[in-house]
Formats: C-alpha cells, structure tokens, sequence
C-alpha cells in the first residue's frame, strides 16, 4: 500500500499521527512493521516512538486482526445484563478465546472497558458498528452473516430513535431520554446564542457565565466562567478551546445523547468559549467509541458553517471561529484534560504536569479551555436566558440542572436531566427502581452509597457525578462490582507512576484475599492504608481516584467486608497450600490435608 | 540579587530562588527529599513519585512542582517518610530484583534508597512477573529491574533528535522499547552513559562487568542522600 500518500494526505502533520495509523489500519486490518517503518521515517520519529503510541491505545494495532473485530464491552452493567452468556455465544459460535483471531481469520474476539451503552447492555462494537442488547440468538446471527460476508452496517436491522436513524448515523443506539429538563432539552433555537454573545464583548459573555455559576460537568466541577478568564488572559499567539468528548468513566452515556440530539448546542458553546478567550479553533476530541457519530457531526458543522454560525465572520460580526474533530483510540485517561491534549497531539495519551495548567500551556503548548460537552451545551443556554434564569433553578452552590446517564438495576434506565439537589431516593423512585443495595455515584472513580446515604443530594458540595448513576439491588453481590471496577482501573492505568501501575495491582490482590475468605481484620487495615497510598502519591486523577471502589464500599458496606474476614487469627497466608493441591490430591487419591495435620 | 523565596520544611525557615521545584530548593538548604526517576540536568517527569511530600495538606511531587512563597512543606513526617517507604516497596514487587546477583549492587539507587528506609521484608506480595532480557550490540535490557524511571528516554537521543528508547504498552505492562536501528549506533561512549543513568541495573554495557568489586562501590561507602545532608 501506498503509505506515502496517506502521509501526504495529512501534510506530515505528526500531530495527526494518531488519525494516519488509523487510516492505515482500517485499510490493512493492522499496521504493519512495513507501516510503522515508512509512517516514522516520513515523519521524523523513531520506531520505537510509533510503536510507543500504537501500543498505547485499546483500538490500534500492531498485530493482523480478523476481518471482523468483535470488541465486547466488559462493565459491570453489561455483566448484570448477561454479558457472560453472550460471550460464551461468541466463543462458541466463532470457535476461539477472547483474545484471539479465529483460525480462518475471519474474526477477532477483543474485550474493552465501557463503551457508553450502559442503559442497553450487553453492547459490543463490531468494525466501528454499534451493537447493543446482545443476546446468544443474537450473536449467533450476526456470526451467519459475517460467514456471509456482509458488512457490518448492513447488519443494523432496525435503527434507534431520534438522530439515531439519520442516514449518517444508521446505529441501532437508543437514546433512552426519560426525562428533558429546562437547559440542555430546553427550548433551544440554534444561531440564537452566539449571535447575541457577539454582541456584547468577550468579557461580558465570562461574566455571565461566572454570574451563572456554571461549574464544570465533566467531574472536577470547576468554574468554567473562570477557567475561560484564565484563558483569555494568557499570551499566546492562538488560542484554543477543547471539548472533551471522551466520556470514558463507567456509566456515563450523557455527552453521546448530547452529541446525538443536541449537537449545535454544544458546538454554538463552543463558539462562544472561542469568542470568550480568544480562540478562532476549536477541537471536538471524540471518543473512538463515539465513531458512529463522526459523519454526522461533520454534516453538522457544514450545515453550521452554511448558516453563517461557524466559519469566516460569524453572525456578520468579524469573528473567526471554526471546529474540527480529532478521535481518540482507545484509553480512559485520555478524558484527563491533559492526556487529551496529548492525545489530540498525537503522542500516547499520558497526564502532564501540573502547573502549567491547559489554560497556561494546553493544545500545542499554547492557551487551551478544556470543556465537557454537557458544561459548553449549558454555557449555550445560559447565554440566551440568562445567568438569573440558571441560578433560579438547583441549589445555591450547585446552579442548574445535570444530565444524569442512569443504569443498573431499575425499570427506566436512560437520560434524565434533574436539577442538582435531587436527592438519592428521589432519583431512585423517578427511575423505577426497587430494593435498592446500593448506588454507585459518579462512576468507579465516585462513591459506593448505602441505603443511610439516599437522603444525600446529588449536587458538588454532597455528591458530585459527572453523570454516571449504578443501581445495583439487592440481589447482586457487590464484592464482584469492586473487582470489575478494580480489573479497570489496573487495566487504564497509564503506566506512568509507580503507586498508580503497581499500586492497583496489589490492591486487587489484597481484595481478592479478602474476597475469598482469607483476609484477616489485619487485611482490612492494610487494604484502607494501601488505598490511601494510591489516592496520595499517584501523579493524576485516575490514580488519585482508582482505590475508590474498595474504599468507599468499606465505608458504606463495613458489615460486608467483615463478615468475610477471619476474626480468630491473626494472620492467614495469601497461599492456601491445601487448596492449591486439592485437585493434585483427588486424583491421586492421597489426602494433603490430613498427612499435614498428623505429620 | 533577585527576590528569594521563604518556606519552610518540616518548620525549619528556607530561601530559595523563585523558579526552583521544591526538590532543588530543599537542597539548596541542606534538605533531601529522596528521588529516583529524578536525574539532575534532566527534564522531570514525576514517574516514581517517591520525592513526594505534603505542602499545605496536599501531596505533591517535589521533583516536578514549582516553590512558591509561603509553602509549608512536611518532609520528615512519619505517614509521609512511610508512604515512601511504601513505593520503594511496591518497586521491588513490581520486579525481579536480586541483588547479590547484580552488577549494580551497590551503586544502585533503589537498592540504596531501601537500605536508607531500612526494607528488610516488603509488606507488599511479590508479582513475580515474567519480564524478559533484551540484547542489543552494546548493552543488555534487563526488563526485570528496569522501574520506569524514563531517564534513558530523557538522556539518550540520536544525534537528529529521535528517541533511542521510549514506553510501550500501558498499565502494568508498560515496557522500556529501544528502537533497534538506533541503538545499533550507539557509540561506546553513549551507551556507557545510558548504563550510568540508569538508576538500577536494567541497561548494562555488555563485555564489562565488576570492574570494581561490591563492597566497594558509590552506596556502600557513603549511604544516598549523605551527599546533601552533610553540606548543612
Ligand atoms: C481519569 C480521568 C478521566 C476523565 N474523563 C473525563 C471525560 O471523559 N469527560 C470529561 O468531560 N472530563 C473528564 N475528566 C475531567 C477532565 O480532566 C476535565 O476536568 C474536564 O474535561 C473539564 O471540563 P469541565 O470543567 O467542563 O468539567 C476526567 C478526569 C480524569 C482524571
Ligand atoms: S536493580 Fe537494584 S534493586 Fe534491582 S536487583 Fe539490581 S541492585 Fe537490586
Ligand atoms: S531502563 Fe533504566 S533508565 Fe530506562 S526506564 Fe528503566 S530503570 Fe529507568
Ligand atoms: S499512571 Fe496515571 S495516575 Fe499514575
Ligand atoms: S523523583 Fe519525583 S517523582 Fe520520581
């Protein structure tokens, strides 16, 4: 294959270099030595640099893949929905192991961590095609057609709702909006805001925004009004704004439903943050899950650009302002704000540093706002309403509503946009949900709550979320929640920091000990002491984030982790000889455990 | 002279220039805050975290973080001296490390730092993980003790500015990758550097060995960090 021309194609751009080898890839099934020789030649890297990179993310890869490429999603709500049958239908009606390729080469069996489908598990994505509520019928059909040969989007027998069935998107994804609130399902005319934001002066759009009280949604909560004045007040020859589309903490699916239903909002906030600091770029970093919605979004932006919304003099107003989108590959971290600029530079997509902040040295180490799609949706809306109007609604400190992406264990699982100051037990009655264990707010990186914590509020100063809500009844068995959790967290991991990689590793083991029945009341203050290593010393949020699922359902579930510890003995090896033998033993007949007790 | 800065570490009063991370200005006070991926003269990186050190009730990396007027830094408290003991610890699991068998025995930083916090048994279970040997024409790649400190990335560049070594893979199995073409032309001189950077004995110059006997090496004479609390 002609690598030099796809080279060209992206003008030896080695911020590009993640789009190259994926163009390479979705051509050739796999980049090849051949590929990554040429690919680093032309752009003056290394070898070991390109293979640096592909390595790095979940969807690229080095090695030849099957002709279809089945990536199964492995979260929890996928498991409670039987994602255990469905890959043992796969296994089976392919003929090997997940991991591997099908002795015809035909398929590739993958894992992968949530792909934002949790309201309609188990999903999996099949050569860039979204499948969703997977069953052992259903696979079995879908392995008929790919002997058939058919391709992958002509397996999509019936469409989803709403954009879903746009002739760009053709995905069977259901957007599951069960209930629109005000702000991001408002009343909302596109063109609106950005034509009255132009009006005014960049400084009065960031004091409206801070007037509104807009914390971020993305998780951190921080105040976007702010962090575009910091923006706007460094030097730098460009400026950038960034929206983080990477959605990547387990159970969250809000910013895909945006993206699908409300994509001029969040593209009109993104033209407003650029008037706001003083950019004339924006980049929309998707998440390679999200890929369906590319095309899509591009025939958006056009439309956009047609209307006179983006592109040269917006609004006839003198302002620049146009949106480009760049796809991840594959990695959680890469929703960290700096890992995503990395990423969107091309380069594996590990944290830096902070200071300097994104806002300091961000996108090409130049000023950059980074901001999740839900905040630049809302940031829209506020603009055309109001600051007075935002803050009539939630609570003092947490003003306006927030889309929450609700799964698990309850009748209604979808999108519903609530005003902060909801508390637990009301969500909990709006979804359907019933004999409640637990809830997970805020994803694995949140908090595990117990029935005494559901008069809490969902809001920044009780219980923040980025929007991810999991309700697990009581019929599941927590301490497999943890492990899923836990299994992900080592599993995105960067690698970069040392109580991150390893510290995560043996956190696991320490669970498992416990998990077992071997832990001692000693195992469970080393597993808290060694939690509050990881959150201490990690470099990024992942890490300072990742013992959460042990540490928070240690808190709320105390009583559950007791019961499985040896109270008696004060220490029990991680070992268990006898056990390791037992099958040793049966078959040759001879009792272990008796000749060491008598010996 | 420009404006010093003032904090204070463990309530001793500093100064320091502006513009220093707390690792240089604590030693430009006579104060060591152990390091390990750090590497004077490179650009940190902040990998191992074990220069961390509480400012103000917060924990950051005193390799990578900026001073600033005001800081109040623990670097002697107990939870702070043992969370790091902790991470020299989590480096020994995460490895192969068996020193009496190494060729850096005694000039290796993360032996050295172990004997500084006095590890005899690490409280964490070993991982025992398979990790290979790797040979190029003017040095070995010992995977099992390298602890991803990235200093060979930092140090070691080909003379256009490409990188002889990079990471690969992710999470716990994230591997040093040296680019083969590159490393072949290494000279002598810059493949004895890589093996003095390295932090422990994961690059090692091939056909040279023990030249001077253990017992009698950097960290067997003087105990790391000696080096900065003595010039107080
Ligand atoms: C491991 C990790 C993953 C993250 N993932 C996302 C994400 O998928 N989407 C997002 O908007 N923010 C994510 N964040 C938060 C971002 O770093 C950043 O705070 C956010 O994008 C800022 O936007 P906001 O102020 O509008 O919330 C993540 C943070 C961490 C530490
Ligand atoms: S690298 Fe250091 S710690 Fe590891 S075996 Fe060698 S001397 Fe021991
Ligand atoms: S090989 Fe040595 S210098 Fe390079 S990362 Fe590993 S330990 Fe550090
Ligand atoms: S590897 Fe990301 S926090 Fe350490
Ligand atoms: S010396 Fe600071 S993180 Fe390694």
């Amino acid at each position: 294959m002609n690598y030099k021309k796809i080279l060209q194609k992206y003008r030896k751009d080695r911020t590009r270099l993640i789009e190259i080898l994926k163009e390479i890839q979705a051509r050739e099934g796999h980049i090849s030595e051949k590929a990554i020789i040429c690919v680093a030649d032309e752009l003056g890297l290394s070898r070991a640099e390109v293979e640096g990179v592909i390595s790095f993310y979940h969807f690229l890869s080095a090695r030849p893949l099957g002709k279809y490429v089945v990536y199964l999603n492995n979260s929890i709500t996928a498991e409670m929905a039987g994602r255990e049958k469905v890959a043992l239908a796969w296994e089976r009606e392919i003929g090997c192991r997940f991991g591997q390729t099908s002795e015809d080469g035909l398929v590739t069996l993958l894992e992968t961590s949530c792909i934002g489908m949790n309201d309609q598990e188990p999903a999996a994505i099949i050569n860039g095609v979204v499948f969703t509520s997977l069953n052992p019928d259903k696979v079995k059909k879908l392995v008929g057609w790919m002997r058939e040969g058919r391709a992958a989007e002509d397996m999509v027998e019936e469409t989803g709702d709403g954009a879903n069935g746009h002739e760009l998107v053709r995905a069977m994804v259901r957007n599951n909006i069960r209930k629109t609130g005000p702000v991001v399902f408002g009343e909302y005319v596109p063109g609106q805001a950005i034509g009255k934001a132009l009006e005014t002066t960049p400084e009065c759009v960031i004091d409206e925004v801070k007037r509104a009280n807009l914390l971020g949604r993305g998780g951190a909560g921080f105040p976007t009004g702010l962090k575009w004045e910091f923006c706007r007040k460094e030097k730098g020859e460009q400026h950038f704004v960034i929206c983080n589309a990477d959605e990547g903490e387990p159970g969250t699916f809000k910013d895909r439903v945006i993206l699908t239903e409300r994509p001029e909002m969040v593209f009109e906030g993104m033209a407003i943050a650029g008037y706001a600091v003083g950019a004339r770029l924006g980049i929309l970093y998707l998440r390679h899950e999200y890929t369906y919605l590319r095309r899509y979004l591009e025939h958006v932006l056009q439309k956009m650009r047609e209307q006179g919304w983006l592109g040269k003099n917006i609004a006839g107003r003198g302002f620049d302002f146009d949106i480009e989108i760049k796809m991840g590959a594959g990695a959680y971290v890469c929703g960290e704000e700096s890992a995503l600029i990395e990423s969107a530079e091309g380069k594996r997509g590990e944290p830096r540093d902070r200071p300097p902040f994104p806002v300091q040295k961000g996108y090409l180490n130049l000023p950059s706002t980074v901001n999740n799609v839900e905040t630049l949706a809302t940031a829209t809306q506020i603009i055309t309403r109001g600051a007075s109007w935002f803050r009539s609604m939630g609570t003092p400190v947490s003003a306006g509503t927030k889309l929450l992406s609700v799964s698990g264990d309850c009748e209604r699982p979808g999108i519903y946009e609530v005003e902060y100051g909801l508390t637990v037990k009301e969500l909990l009655e709006m979804v359907g949900a019933k004999d409640t264990l637990a809830v997970q707010v805020g994803g694995p990186s949140g908090n595990c709550i117990s029935e005494a914590g559901f008069g809490r509020k969902i809001c920044f100063s009780d219980l923040p979320t980025g929007g991810s809500i999991i309700i697990f009844n009581r019929g599941r068995d927590l301490f497999s929640v943890v492990r899923n959790f836990l299994d992900f967290f080592i599993e995105e991991s960067c690698g970069w920091c040392v109580p991150c990689r390893a510290g995560n590793v043996l956190l696991k083991k320490k669970f498992e000990k416990i998990a077992s029945g071997l832990g001692t009341v000693q195992d469970l203050k080393e597993i808290e002491a060694w939690g509050k290593i990881i959150k201490s010393m990690s470099r990024c949020g992942l890490g300072q984030t990742s013992p959460n699922p042990v540490l928070t359902t240690l808190a709320s579930f105390r009583e559950l982790y007791e019961s499985r510890v040896n109270k008696e003995a004060d220490f029990i090896p991680e070992f268990d000889l006898s056990r390791a033998v037992a099958e040793a033993s049966a078959i040759t007949g001879r009792k272990f455990q008796e000749e060491q007790d008598h010996a | 002279m420009p404006d010093k800065i003032k904090f204070t570490v463990d309530g001793k009063e500093c100064q320091a220039e502006a513009g220093m991370t707390i690792y240089e200005a604590a030693k430009a006070n006579g104060i060591y805050i152990p390091v390990l991926c750090h590497y004077e003269g490179l650009k940190p990186v902040g990998s191992c975290r074990i220069c961390s050190v509480r400012v103000n009730g917060r924990w950051m990396a005193a390799c990578t973080q900026p001073v600033t007027p005001g800081m109040v830094i623990e670097n002697a408290s107990p939870d702070v001296e043992e969370y790091r003991k902790a991470i020299i610890e989590m480096l020994f699991v995460e490895g192969n490390h068996f020193c009496p068998a190494c060729e850096k025995s005694g000039n290796c930083e993360l032996q050295a730092l172990a004997y500084r916090y006095q590890i005899l048994v690490p409280q964490f279970p070993y991982l025992f993980p398979k990790k290979d040997i790797e040979a190029f024409p003017k040095f070995l790649l010992e995977h099992n003790r390298c602890v991803q400190c990235q200093r060979c990335i930092r140090a070691i560049q080909a003379p256009d500015g490409k990188k002889v070594f990079a990471m690969k893979h992710r999470s716990g199995r994230v591997r040093i990758n040296v680019d083969r073409k590159l490393a072949a032309r290494l000279s002598d001189e810059e493949a004895q550097k890589a093996m003095d950077i390295c932090p422990v004995g994961a690059i090692l110059r091939k056909e040279v060995g023990f030249r001077i006997p253990i017992g009698r090496r950097k960290y067997d004479r003087r105990p790391i960090g000696s080096e900065i609390e003595e010039k107080k």
